[in-house]
């Protein structure tokens, strides 16, 4: 994102800057939004027992369960994960777990 | 300022009053005249009694009311001569020109005592022997033409050959008919 | 050389959407507009344009289908009337929150209830906060003419709102009147082509339109809203400037029509304003000093500039084909009153008169009747009566 674009989202921008109607121009910015604090619950991936079936990665609301290059999933993005709990609730082979956050 | 020619239009609907008045601001066009070619609008039904306007002038033509006094008014159906009070406000030095068999003296009594000039013209029969079919608005146009020599008669009926052979061009065997109506209203109008 | 026609103001918005050639019109039927569509329908079928028409099923729809189409990059336009306006309403909104130059022909009609088909103000004066831009026109020339100058003014990146063309219904959009137009590769060449700096179909910048807008960002683009209604005053003249050179018609925010000298004044939109030019005639040649002043841009308003006209005359004369409801006065009075308050102006006195309701004939009578009393309110009388009522039956 450019030095302009920055401008342009954040959040105390003025209307002179501000986009038209609140267009988005850059697409893919949700990433710059920071939900992980929203969590009270944390869901915890247990490596060994998965078998990569992919069911958390198409019910994650958010992007918090995101796959490699090979196909794979990778360990939580506590970035964005707010611990809503569904990937717990799906996963078949109970290889995530979901604890207190503290 | 021009003097501005106004002409009302009455029928009943269905008849072509609109139609004819739209004809009358074409050809009125067509001679280099500003026009103004207007229906009433109502709820409009077959039969129910209607009104359009005509405007022609040589200047810009600005004012956009109805026409409350008249030079010239059309009756297109002669029913409406009890219906509606077709002679109110129409100029004494103006004319009103009527579709009907009877004479100009037969239909005066009718008038609600106005004292200008009266035309009839018989367009049921005109129009039946030139088009079989009963059109009056056609043969009424070329008598409003000649009673109120609003255009020269001559570039008037170029102009509605040249209407004829657009609005026609899918059958040009009754642009014959039409002219022939025209003509011979233009001949046969009654009380100039 | 422009080309002599006779067109009634629907054939004359109709035409200047044939010769725009717009990528969408969406439009549903409703009197005294439902010709528009239909012509321009005609258009399309005769491959005459490659615009593509969508008869929607509502007016809502026909909005919703318009923003769609302008936010994917297209040229959109409609056409409607009265309750069909209404049905848009809330899209109006989202129209020109969106900041979608959309264009609309509107054919002013009198909204229900109770039900009515003919013409007055209260459709186009009831959406006169919706964000649109508002041309008004009192010929089919006019119109016109307005048609061929919205999109420019509307697709100014200065502007991106949307613009709403009206006209009197039945009085000029069912009259035929003399027309001039313009050849279509003249329209082509001034109305241009819209190059949207963001839009939908755009694969190498995708973006998103209408997210939610929360209490943190919403007042800011509200305020640049409002800002680009102000920017468009300048879009207006520049863009007329440049039709004035292409055509000799000359348009601004108002026409004066023989204020000079004058010192009563009425105020009227659209086609009354030529009823009230062939009084101001007449009574000029009785040596009666009355002049006219026509808006035709009523958004943006020209407050200064209106007020700095009205400021000379004795006694000026508001009149209004829509009712406010509000025991004060109709909408373009108390817009005018207020621009002349706000800017300093304290000569005039004011009146205002409701008229035409519902398509009531406006007489050439009535108007001379309005220029009598303010001719004997500047002689100098007293105003006896502000909010009043013309052609209404007692």
């Amino acid at each position: 994102m450019s030095k302009r674009e920055e401008k342009i989202y954040s959040p105390d921008v003025g209307w002179k800057d501000i986009t038209h109607g609140g267009t988005i121009t850059t697409a893919g910015n949700a990433e710059l939004f920071l939900t992980g604090d929203w969590r009270s619950m944390k869901p915890v991936w247990l490596k060994d027992k998965c078998k990569q079936c992919l069911m958390c990665y198409y019910v994650c609301p958010d992007t918090a369960i995101l796959i490699d290059e090979n196909g794979k999933r990778i360990d939580f993005n506590y970035n964005h994960c707010k611990g809503c709990g569904i990937c717990y609730k799906v996963c078949p082979f109970k290889a995530i777990d979901f604890v207190n956050e503290i | 300022m021009g003097r501005i020619v106004e002409i009302r239009w009455h029928g009943r609907g269905g008849q072509g009053a609109k139609t004819a008045s739209l004809l009358l601001a074409d050809a009125a066009f067509d001679t280099g005249k500003y026009i103004q070619g207007f229906p009433e609008y109502g709820p409009e039904r077959m039969g129910a009694p209607l009104t359009a306007y005509n405007r022609i002038s040589d200047d810009k033509i600005t004012i956009h009311s109805n026409i409350y006094e008249p030079d010239y008014v059309v009756v297109i159906d002669e029913t409406l001569l009890e219906a509606v009070d077709v002679t109110v406000g129409l100029k004494e030095d103006g004319a009103i020109i009527i579709n009907t068999t009877k004479s100009p003296d037969e239909v005066r009594p009718l008038l609600k005592g106005y004292k200008g000039k009266v035309c009839t013209i018989d367009a049921r029969t005109i129009s039946m022997e030139t088009l079989g079919r009963y059109f009056p608005n056609t043969p009424m146009l070329g008598a409003v033409v000649k009673v109120s020599k609003v255009m020269d008669e001559e570039t008037f009926l170029n102009s509605m050959i040249g209407s004829f052979k657009h609005k026609f061009a899918s059958k040009p065997e009754v642009i014959e008919g039409n002219m022939k109506a025209i003509e011979r209203a233009m001949q046969e109008v009654k009380g100039l | 050389m422009a080309i002599r026609e006779r067109l009634s103001g629907n054939e004359a918005v109709a035409y200047a959407m044939k010769q725009i050639n717009p990528d969408v019109v969406a439009a549903f039927p409703i009197t005294p507009s439902t010709e528009i569509p239909q012509y321009f329908s005609a258009y399309v079928a005769n491959g005459e344009v490659n615009t593509e028409f969508i008869p929607v099923e509502s007016e809502h729809s026909a909005m919703s289908a318009c923003i769609g189409a302008q936010a994917a990059g297209g040229r959109a336009m409609t056409a409607t009337s009265a309750n069909g306006l209404a049905l848009m309403w809330e899209m109006l909104y989202i129209a020109s929150g969106a900041r979608l130059p959309i264009v609309m022909a509107c054919v002013n009609r009198a909204l229900s209830g109770p039900i009515n088909i003919h013409n007055d103000h209260s459709d186009s004066m009831g959406a006169r906060d919706s964000g649109w831009i508002q041309l008004y026109s009192e010929s089919s020339q006019e119109a016109y003419d307005n048609m061929l100058m919205a999109h420019r003014i509307a697709e100014h990146p200065d502007v991106l709102l949307p613009v709403m063309v009206c006209q009197d219904g039945f009085i000029t959009s069912h009259a035929i009147e003399n027309i001039e137009l313009l050849e279509d590769e003249k329209v082509k060449e001034f109305v241009g082509e819209y190059k949207p700096a963001h839009y939908l179909l755009n694969k190498e910048n995708p973006i998103a339109i209408g997210p939610l807008d929360h209490f943190t960002h919403y007042f800011e683009h509200k305020r640049q809203q409002a800002e680009a209604m102000r920017n468009a005053k300048k879009v207006i003249l520049e863009v007329a400037d440049e039709f004035y050179k292409l055509t000799g018609r000359k348009y601004g925010y108002f026409e004066e029509y023989k204020t000079d000298d004058a010192e009563v004044c009425i105020v009227v939109l659209n086609s009354t304003a030529g009823t009230a030019k062939f009084v101001v005639d007449k009574m000029r040649e009785e040596g009666k000093k009355v002049g006219l002043v026509k808006p035709r841009v009523f958004r943006p308003f020209p407050a200064p500039e209106i007020a700095g006209a009205l400021a000379r005359f004795k006694a000026v004369a508001v009149m209004d084909k829509a009712d406010s409801f509000n025991a004060a006065g109709g909408p373009l009075f108390t817009e005018i009153t207020s621009a002349v308050l706000a800017h300093g102006a304290t000569g005039p006195k004011f009146i205002n008169y409701i008229y035409g309701l519902g398509g009531r004939d406006v007489k050439a009578d009535d108007i001379e009747f309005i220029y009598n009393k303010l001719l004997e309110i500047a002689a100098p009388g007293k105003v006896d009566s502000i909010y009043n009522y013309i052609g209404v039956r007692e």
